[in-house]
Formats: structure tokens, sequence, C-alpha cells
């Protein structure tokens, strides 16, 4: 359950936390899109490193590396899917390119997983409501996608009851072959889709009871103003992005060959 | 026979649970656990059954160290029923629930029957046999829940929070319940904030504060010792305050039973009459 830390806020002063939500999102976005851009080492490896100093600064090292190790599963499924079909097209030959490309997919992954953990870990769900609010965004939609962020760590902390409570009754998820395991994550997931529902149902009785649409137009107390800081940092994410994509198509990227294997 | 030798537990947000525990109870015991919120009251009783195991120190169920036993092991012996049945009902029929722990633990197609029929009797549910858990009230829910981890008769049977939601009638019967489970020779112990159920029950009653034991005595001793109560922020049963207050007419201050209560006070007024004769 761990994996979910990775995306839960928690309430820290940073200059990253000070940031507009906005700029953040934007800022993971391009990162996401170069990413999807670029599929050499190289580049990649730069986003990486890129994000380190935004991790640190936003002194979220622990629940970063929470959030990779609990994508470290999907990471090796990447990795080796990638390898073993590459493997198999490239008639059974292991060159450096299939080698440096598998690596290249997992780090992608693991880039595009770290840009979203530094979003969400440093932005209150205020905050991303407001955000959503002020784009112009119905606010039934804000409201039910910040509920479900908010609700993330509730059901992880709920899983972990459901998980206690089937294991003391001689469930062994960890036994048996693939079948049998996954057969065995029904106990699991009933109950916390059963109490899913009926919590939303609660929910919404409780909402209804305090009023919640009965007038069209809401206002805010607090509303979010893009700073100085956001504008640098927007004026200068729109710049990488158009950078990236002109050398895409204009330069050639070098590429990493690994000794002892053939290109 | 549960052993724990100085435990403890620390969640890994740096949450001290428990805080050097040491505690011994013997087969055939009944013990209530009560404390503050927070007190590490459901903590220690996830230890019994290995889902927790201690930062430090040691817990030995019938001399196994839960650290060496798997969970499910360890549940065979330790039977845990859940506050919340909806935790762990996802059958369809009510039977189904009550063999699933059957199954797990492996046992034979007769057995499985037997056990089934036994419990869904013992726990008067033979009714709702083939009702979804889902459809039944919360009570009866709990009473599923209950009979889900009774069935494989576990010796040492842990109940958290047993009495939540349940109405006057129902916490009768597990009373009774619990009362022929330990006369049969089953350890019993009940994690509970309902002190008045706690006084009717009569544990010996172990009283948790920040993670330490700050009493393990019979319930006469614990349940009118307001000063040690209120450390776990528990107040004394209705009974007991109300004898401590009457305690200048010469009544005892440890008084938790309705019957012993009415004998008392029988006597006094039966005594008071007879002065007035005088």
């Amino acid at each position: 359950m761990k994996v979910f830390e990775g995306l839960k806020f928690s309430r820290k002063t940073s200059i990253i936390h000070f940031l507009d939500p906005r700029t953040k999102f934007l800022v993971s976005c391009v990162i996401f899109l170069i990413s999807l851009i670029f599929s050499e080492l190289i580049i990649l490896s730069i986003l990486f490193v890129a994000q380190i100093p935004l991790i640190l600064l936003a002194k979220i090292q622990r629940e970063w590396s929470h959030s990779i190790r609990g994508g470290a599963f999907l990471i090796i499924i990447i990795l080796s899917t990638n390898l073993i079909f590459g493997y198999i097209s490239n008639n059974f030959q292991l060159t450096s390119r299939l080698l440096i490309h598998s690596i290249a997919m997992a780090f992608r992954f693991i880039i595009i997983t770290s840009s979203f953990s530094i979003f969400f870990l440093t932005t209150s769900p205020d905050n991303l409501s407001l955000a959503l609010e002020q784009s112009h965004i119905p606010y039934e939609f804000c409201f039910a996608f910040t509920t479900a962020v908010r609700f993330v760590p509730v059901l992880a902390n709920e899983a972990q009851t459901i998980i206690d409570a089937q294991r003391s009754r001689g469930l062994e998820v960890e036994k048996g072959n693939f079948l049998k395991r996954v057969r065995k994550y029904i106990p699991l997931l009933i109950p916390l889709i059963v109490n899913a529902i009926r919590r939303s149902l609660e929910l919404a009785e409780a909402m209804e009871s305090r009023a919640f649409g009965a007038k069209k137009q809401r206002t805010n107390i607090y509303s979010l103003k893009i700073k100085k800081a956001d504008s640098i940092i927007i004026i200068s994410s729109l710049i990488i992005i158009f950078l990236a994509i002109y050398s895409k198509f204009n330069l050639q990227i070098p590429i990493i060959q690994i000794p002892l294997l053939p290109p | 026979m549960i052993k724990v030798e100085n435990a403890f537990f620390t969640y890994p947000s740096g949450v001290k649970a428990l805080e050097g525990l040491n505690l011994e109870i013997q087969d055939g015991e009944f013990i209530g656990i009560m404390g503050e919120n927070g007190a590490g009251k459901t903590t220690l009783v996830k230890h019994f059954n290995g889902l927790l195991k201690p930062t430090n120190g040691s817990i030995y169920i019938n001399g196994k160290n839960t650290r060496e036993t798997t969970v499910a092991e360890l549940s065979k012996n330790v039977g845990l029923v859940f506050q919340n049945p909806d935790h762990q009902l996802f059958c369809e029929t009510v039977e189904e629930e009550v063999t699933f722990g059957l199954k797990n633990f492996g046992f034979a197609e007769e057995k499985i029957v037997e056990r089934t029929d036994w419990v869904l009797n013992f726990l008067e549910l033979e009714r709702y046999r083939k009702s979804s858990p889902f459809i039944l009230s919360g009570g009866e829910r709990k009473r599923v829940a209950l009979a889900a981890v009774l069935a494989w008769d576990p010796n040492i049977l842990v109940l958290d929070e047993p009495t939540i939601g349940q109405d006057y009638l129902q916490k009768e019967r597990l009373r009774q319940y619990i009362e022929q489970l330990n006369g049969q020779g089953r350890t019993v112990i009940i994690v509970t904030h309902d002190i008045e159920f706690i006084a009717e029950c009569k544990p010996r009653i172990i009283v948790l504060s920040k993670g330490k034991i700050i009493n393990y005595a019979t319930a006469k001793e614990a349940l009118t010792n307001s000063e040690n109560l209120s450390k776990a922020s528990i107040f004394p049963p209705q009974i007991a305050q109300l004898f401590t207050q009457i305690a200048d007419l010469g009544l005892p201050k440890d008084v938790i039973d309705v019957y012993e209560a009415k004998v008392l006070i029988e006597n006094l007024l039966k005594g008071g009459k007879r002065n007035e004769g005088v």
C-alpha cells in the first residue's frame, strides 16, 4: 500500500509547493510529452536527472521513492516484455540497440510516474480543485476529481484492513500459481468495491444535506494568482517543449552503444 | 497461551503504538482490553495472529514465536474478528462465507459441513444460510463475521469492538455466546470501549494507555479504580459511579454488578426500616 504514499500530499513549505498548481501541471505535462516524443536513452536520462533537483527542492525524496518502489513491478514488466518480444522479433539475437531501447522504455515509465508524483505530492487537493475551477471546468467535475484524489489514501487504508481481515481467515495471497493468485483477489476486491459504493452514496447524502449545488454561482474565499516565478517557469517550459519538438525533427541524437554486443 | 515479552511496535509512519508490553494470558481466560482511542488495543490484538510483528521484543502463541510463524498458521489458533464486518464479507451466501475459512485451512469436506452446521446453529443463523450477507442487518452481519471465524474452532477468540452498533438485545445475546464459548474452555479476548458491557461480562481487564499497560486486574478492581481508568479516558460503569458517591452510607465502593447492588441496597433499606422501628 506504500504505492499510494507516493501520491499523498503532505503540507510542506518549499518553492515547489508554493508554485501555482497550473504551472506544476504544465511542467509535468511538458516532461510527459518530451518523454513520449523521444525514445533515446540519452534524452530520457537527461529528463530523469532534471527531475532530481525538483524532488530535492520539494523535500519529497522519501515519498517519491515509495512511488517508484511501488511501480517497480511494472518497471520490470516493461523492461522484460520489451526485451523478450524484441529478442524474438530480432531473430533471437540480443543487440545493443534492443537492450538500450528496453532500458529507455522502462526509464520513460519512471519519468512519467515521477513527474506526476511530484505534482500530486506538492499540490494540495484544495489548490488542485481551485486550479481546475479557474480553468473553467464545471465545478461538479472538479469536485468529483478532487474527491477521487482525496479518497485514495482512505481507500488504501481500507484495502489494508480488508487484506488483514481476509488473511486472518486463512487467505494466503502469495501462495499458489498465477491463476490461483488472481482468484484470491476476489475476497479483497469485493468488500473494497462494495464499501466504496456505500461510501459514495453516504457522501452524496452528506453533500446534499449541506446544500451542494443549491446555487448555480459559487464563490471562493481563495483564488489562485500566477506569480512572477510561475510566469518564468511557464515561459521556459514552453520554450523547452518547442526546442524539443524542433530538435526531434532537425537534430541527430547520438545513440549509446553497449560494448561486446552487436549494434 | 499468549506470552508478550517486552513488545514494542512502531508504525512505518513513526507512530509508536506499543511501548514495552509484558503480558501473559493463560488458556481458557476471559480478557477485556480497554483504553483510549489510539491506546494500541487493535495494534496489540493484530500481533496475536501475526498480522503485525513487534518491532522489538517477542510474542509467543502456544510457545511459537509469531515472528517465525505465518499469519495463516497462527490464525488457525487465534480467530480474530474485525470491528467492521463489511471489511470481510464478500460471498453470495452466508453459508459460503462460513466455509471460506474452513476451505482455506484445508478441512475435509465432511468436517466443513459439520462445522458449518454447528456454527450456524450456535449463532442462530440457520435461516439465513442461503441469504446474501449484504442484505442482512448490521447486527446480523456482525454475527456472520463472527460465525465465519468461529467455524474453524480457534482456541483463542479475539473480538475487536463486538458491541459497536448493536442494540441491547443483540449485546445480551453476544454476552451469552461469549460466556458459552469461554465456558467450553476457549480463551476469549474482547477489545471494547463499552464499559457497561464489560461490567456485565466481568472479564479480567487490561487497561492500555499510550501503548503501555497501566492496569491488569479483575473486573471489580479495574473498573472501580476511577483514577487509573481516567488515565485511559474511561469512566467507571454507572453502578460503580453510584456506589462511589453513596459510600458515606457505609456501602462498599467496588460494586459493578446490578444484582450485587440490588442486594446491598435492599439490605440497607431493610436495615434502615428496622432502625426506624427501634
